[in-house]
Parts: C-alpha cells; sequence; structure tokens
C-alpha cells in the first residue's frame, strides 16, 4: 500500500445532507461526506448506484436540490462567479476521454489555462509540455486526438485536468472504456499523482488500485452511502451485506 | 506450406498477386472479366465514339462564333451558332451597365478573389494583412460598382444585370447569410426564453413561405415596414430577403451540426471552468461547422441558383438577358445555346464551391492525417 504523507486534517470538500433527483428518481439519499486535503478516495458500487452523479455533483455537472456542497470553503450554489472559481479547482477526468477532436494534444491542454485562467500563451504552452512529460507522452503533443490509443488519450485528458492547476481531481471511471493492455498505463499516471499529494475522488472498479492508494474506500448503492472504510478493513472485513455480495461478485471472477 | 519457411515474427510483407492491382488490374477486373462482360465494353465503346463525336462536333467543330443573325449562322455551318453569345457578351456580363465604366466591375471581380483568399485558406501567407483588405473590400466594392464618389460616375442600379447581378447578390447573401444562420441556430438553442422564441419565429416564418412572395415584399412592401424616411434601392433589399431566406436554412442546419456534438464536449469544457461564449467559440461551433459543411455549402449554391428568380420583380439576371436575346427577332429560336450558355455559368460556379467545400472537409478531418 502507498502511505499517504501528504494527507492533512483540513477539509476541501464538505458534503452534508446531500440529496438529488432526476425527475421523481431519489437519485442521491442523504449524502454526507467529507474530504481532506491530500486524501485519496476510492467510490465503488454497483451501476446504477449514484457514484458518478455523486461526484458530478462536486463541480455542478450535476445540480443537487437539497443538502450542502461546499468546495474550498466555497458553496456550491447558482451563482456564475463561485461555478467559475469552483470549477477551475476542481479537475475532472471521464470514461468517455472527451477531448477536443478538433484541436491537437497541445491545444486541448492550453485553451482552458489561456482563456479561462489568462496566462500568456508562451506558459501554457510550457507548462502543457511539462505536464504532457509527466503523463509520458510529450512527443504526441502535435497530434490529433482521434491518432492515439485510448490509453493514451485518458493520459492527455488527465494531463489537460491538471493544466489548469486543480487542487481536487474527479475521476468517473477513467479505466472503463479502455482495453485491458492500456489500463495499466492510465492507472500508474494516476499513482504517479497521488504521491504527488493531490486530493483525489475516484470512481473505479479497479480494486487494486484501490487497495494501494486510497485511504479510504466508499461503498454506494441505490444511492446511498453504505460504507466507508480504510482499503484494508473494507476488503477484509466488510460490515454490511450488500458490501459483502458485491466485493464477492467483483472479485472472484 | 510456405509459412513454415518462416520463424513466427519474421514473416515479411510480399507484395500482392500479379494483375490485381494498378492499372492493369483495375481494366482487367471492370472491362474484360468475362466474355459478356468484354462485349458489352467494346459496345459501350463504339456507342460512346459516335454519341461524343457528334456533341463535340456540334459544340465545336461544326459551330459558328461569328455571324449577324441565326440565318446566316445556318448558312456557315451546321453547329452551335455562338453568335448569339458573341455578339451580346457584353451585355450577358455586365447587363446594361455603361461600356466606358465597365472596367469597375472589373476590378471589384478580381479583388473579390483577393478579398476572400485569406478567408477561404487559413495557410496563406501574410494572412493578417490579407484580413484588413477582407474587411475593406466591402465599402470598396460598394463605391466602385455604385459609383457617386471621388468623381466616379453615379451608376443607377436598374442597369445592373447579367452575370454581375448574380454575383452580386449571390456573394452578398452568401457572405451575410452564414453570420445570421450562426446567431439564428445559437438563438434557437438559447436558454433565454425571448431569444429562442424570436429565433423560432423567425426561421419558421422565412423557411414557410416562398422566396418569390418574399421577393415580391421587397419589391412592393419592405418600404412601408421600415421607418419613414429609410429608402433602400430595391437590389439591397432584394439582398436582405436573400440573406434572411438562406440565414434560416442554414441556421437549421448549423443547429444539425450543434445537436451532432456528443454531450461530453461541453462537459469538459464545463469542467475546465470555459463560459458560454468561450464554450461556443472554442467547441460547439468548430465541430458544427464543420460538420454542416456540406448543408451549409448546399444551401450556398441553392441561393446562388435561386438569384435567377430575381426576374419576376424585374431585375436582368443572366437567364433575363437570355431571354431578352431570344426575343430579338434576328436570334429567334436560339434558345438551346443561350441556355446553355448561361447554365455553363452557372455550373462552373457552382462546381467551385463545391470543390471547395470537399477540400475544406478534407481538410478539417482530424481522424486519420
Amino acid at each position: 500500500m502507498l502511505k499517504n504523507k501528504n494527507k492533512s486534517t483540513k477539509p476541501v470538500i464538505q458534503i452534508r445532507e446531500m440529496h438529488k433527483w432526476f425527475g421523481n428518481f431519489h437519485v442521491l439519499k442523504n449524502i454526507s461526506l467529507g474530504v481532506n486535503q491530500g486524501e485519496r478516495i476510492v467510490i465503488c458500487g454497483p451501476s446504477g448506484s449514484g457514484k458518478s452523479t455523486l461526484i458530478r455533483c462536486i463541480n455542478r455537472l450535476e445540480v443537487h436540490q437539497q443538502g450542502d456542497i461546499i468546495v474550498n470553503n466555497v458553496e456550491l450554489t447558482g451563482d456564475l462567479k463561485n461555478l467559475e472559481s469552483i470549477r477551475s479547482d476542481v479537475g475532472m477526468v471521464f470514461q468517455s476521454f472527451n477531448l477536443f477532436p478538433h484541436l491537437t494534444v497541445l491545444e486541448n491542454c492550453t485553451l482552458a489555462p489561456i482563456w479561462v485562467k489568462k496566462l500568456p500563451k508562451k506558459d501554457a504552452e510550457e507548462l502543457a509540455m511539462e505536464l504532457l512529460t509527466r503523463v509520458k507522452i510529450p512527443e504526441q503533443a502535435l497530434k490529433y486526438p482521434g491518432q492515439l490509443s485510448g490509453g493514451q488519450q485518458q493520459r492527455v485528458a488527465i494531463a489537460r485536468s491538471l493544466c489548469m492547476q486543480p487542487k481536487i481531481m474527479l475521476f468517473d471511471e477513467p479505466t472503463s472504456a479502455l482495453d485491458p493492455e492500456m489500463i495499466k498505463e492510465v492507472l500508474d499516471t494516476m499513482i504517479e499523482l497521488a504521491e504527488t499529494g493531490m486530493t483525489m475522488l475516484v470512481v473505479t472498479h479497479e480494486m487494486g488500485f484501490a487497495k494501494k492508494v486510497a485511504d479510504s474506500v466508499i461503498f454506494m448503492d441505490e444511492g446511498e452511502i453504505i460504507e466507508q472504510n480504510d482499503p484494508k478493513n473494507f476488503f477484509n472485513n466488510p460490515k454490511n451485506d450488500r458490501t459483502k455480495l458485491f466485493l464477492s461478485q467483483i472479485l472472484n471472477h | 506450406m510456405t509459412e513454415n519457411a518462416y520463424k513466427p515474427g519474421s514473416y515479411p510483407d510480399l507484395p500482392p498477386p500479379p494483375g490485381t492491382v494498378g492499372v492493369y488490374g483495375w481494366i482487367k477486373n471492370n472491362l474484360f472479366s468475362s466474355i459478356s462482360n468484354t462485349l458489352l465494353t467494346i459496345i459501350s465503346a463504339i456507342l460512346l465514339y459516335y454519341l461524343i463525336d457528334g456533341i463535340i462536333g456540334w459544340f465545336l467543330f461544326d459551330a459558328v462564333y461569328d455571324a449577324e443573325s441565326k440565318i446566316e449562322c445556318r448558312k456557315i455551318d451546321s453547329g452551335a451558332c455562338w453568335a448569339v453569345i458573341t455578339k451580346r457578351v457584353g451585355q450577358f456580363v455586365y447587363g446594361f451597365y455603361p461600356e466606358a465604366e465597365r472596367w469597375r466591375i472589373d476590378i471589384s471581380f478580381l479583388t473579390m478573389f483577393i478579398a476572400f483568399a485569406p478567408l477561404l485558406y487559413p495557410d496563406i501567407p501574410k494572412r493578417k494583412w490579407l484580413l484588413w483588405f477582407s474587411l475593406v473590400y466591402p465599402f470598396l466594392a460598394y463605391i466602385l460598382i455604385m459609383g457617386g464618389y471621388f468623381g466616379l460616375q453615379k451608376i443607377e442600379y436598374s442597369l445592373f444585370g447579367g452575370f454581375m447581378l448574380t454575383v452580386i447578390l449571390g456573394v452578398s447573401g452568401i457572405v451575410c447569410s452564414l453570420p445570421i444562420g450562426i446567431l439564428l441556430a445559437l438563438g434557437r438553442q438559447s436558454n433565454l426564453t425571448v431569444v429562442r422564441t424570436i429565433s423560432i419565429c423567425f426561421i419558421e416564418f422565412m423557411r414557410g413561405v416562398p422566396l418569390i412572395t418574399l421577393l415580391f415584399v421587397a419589391s412592393s412592401m419592405l418600404n412601408y415596414f421600415m421607418p419613414p424616411g429609410t429608402n433602400f434601392s430595391i437590389l439591397v433589399r432584394v439582398i436582405i430577403m436573400f440573406t434572411f431566406f438562406s440565414a434560416a436554412y442554414i441556421a437549421e442546419v448549423i443547429r444539425g451540426g450543434i445537436q451532432a456534438i456528443p454531450k461530453g464536449q461541453y462537459e469538459a469544457a464545463d469542467a475546465l471552468g470555459m463560459s458560454y461564449w468561450q464554450k461556443t467559440r472554442f467547441i460547439t461551433l468548430p465541430q458544427a461547422l464543420k460538420i454542416s459543411i456540406p448543408g451549409i455549402m448546399n444551401t450556398f449554391i441553392g441561393l446562388y441558383k435561386d438569384t435567377t428568380l430575381v426576374v419576376v420583380i424585374g431585375l436582368l439576371d443572366p437567364l433575363g438577358i437570355g431571354r431578352a436575346a431570344l426575343a430579338d427577332t434576328k436570334w429567334n429560336g436560339l434558345s438551346t445555346e443561350t441556355y446553355l450558355f448561361v447554365a455553363l455559368f452557372f455550373f462552373v460556379s457552382c462546381f467551385a464551391m463545391s470543390r471547395y467545400s470537399l477540400w475544406l472537409e478534407n481538410k478539417l478531418n482530424t481522424d486519420q492525417k
């Protein structure tokens, strides 16, 4: 297990009694969750359990109807000014990469820093090259996303988020759309990122990653947080029956 | 088996079997693949020879280029009587624009290509400087064509006609309708109810009405709707109508393009903290316009050809000039030559637009390069 020296007690995300509905469907039920700076949290659960919706609420890609979400001491409301400041502090990596296909890899990485953070173009490009080097694909900078493999695209997506110099990174099933031989390169990138002390919330089914990196594992089912524990206890000693069933299903195949 | 002669991983790239690729392979596969196919090929070749021989003869070798009337033409040779065109080519190109001032049209037309070059070809050298010229060009062309400034003789719009009129109407309509179409498409997708309602009403009205009706409105009624004192020339009124009409179509084409963009693109842009206009400018429009190129070009070509409809409100487009020529007793009955000539002009312009759009599509295709 990767020991976390960067974990602190300073809370960066606080969710209190948050509820969300899609129409009449109650998708998130009474969610309360605190995340400290540098903490790495893995969220797992069966499909439809609301785990993606939960992390999408944190940067307001989904709007919650009840309860509070406070990110970096700013409460998420409909206020656009708050929203922009939160979004430039919270990076997100998607299951389907969502790179901009009409821009080169480098342009993908520099677009938001130049226009949202008003960084000079030269500085943005330097930063982008530095981060592309960190995810080990600087040589692809001038190619278009369509010319890269899935694993490379996802690493570009990670670099693109990091170019905004976020304080928190959200990962929404980052390896689910990848071929098996490419999963490792993306997970390795994420492990390296964890070593730098980044606060990370990761929705994933990669239990090996959870065991290795997570400070805390959350199990969700039917819109509720069923169980939260450190990885050792979570995997060896699950308390809830639904957690046991889920773990037996994904670990014993 | 020969495969066993190579160790795993060392199998070389072999050339394809002879006679399956290249020119020889194509001919063999497509023209002479069987006895019946060979027969068909030979028969078609003979038929084609006689057909093309006759057509080219009529068009070129047996044609008459200079004569005073149709009767004289027929005396000289049996082919097409292009004299009807050559005698009136000035009218076909410039309408009734005074002959001494036609250089102004020539200059406007030639400089138009310089003005369009930086817009159509993003990789052109010195693009920034040329773009300034593109910006100035509409005023330059207006002054040159209409006159009335800098000692240039003022020309009445009623003298405009022929291909020059087609190009003025077509190009102005195309250039103005694209930005308006983009705004309408965005407006129709907007969250603001007022903006959305106005856009929808405008688009549905313009699409739901025949263009000819709009042209009649332009020629007879538009001044009633304008504040008192404004008096647009009929040319401007017609351009406005063409612009609005095709803007409505373009808006719908672009809306299709916008809706084809995956939702994840917006989510990614949102997650990076981009504002609505940043998203529109850098993410939505570049992708939507790229997808919409064939549809937009379709609308442009339609607009360009629809300019011939101005004949119903008394403007003499090339077809109108052609009809005038045919009404002349000297050239009575030469409709084939006249209409073929006009058709050739439209075909060349429209084919050029079509090829440009194909080139642009290939250039913007970033999937495989």
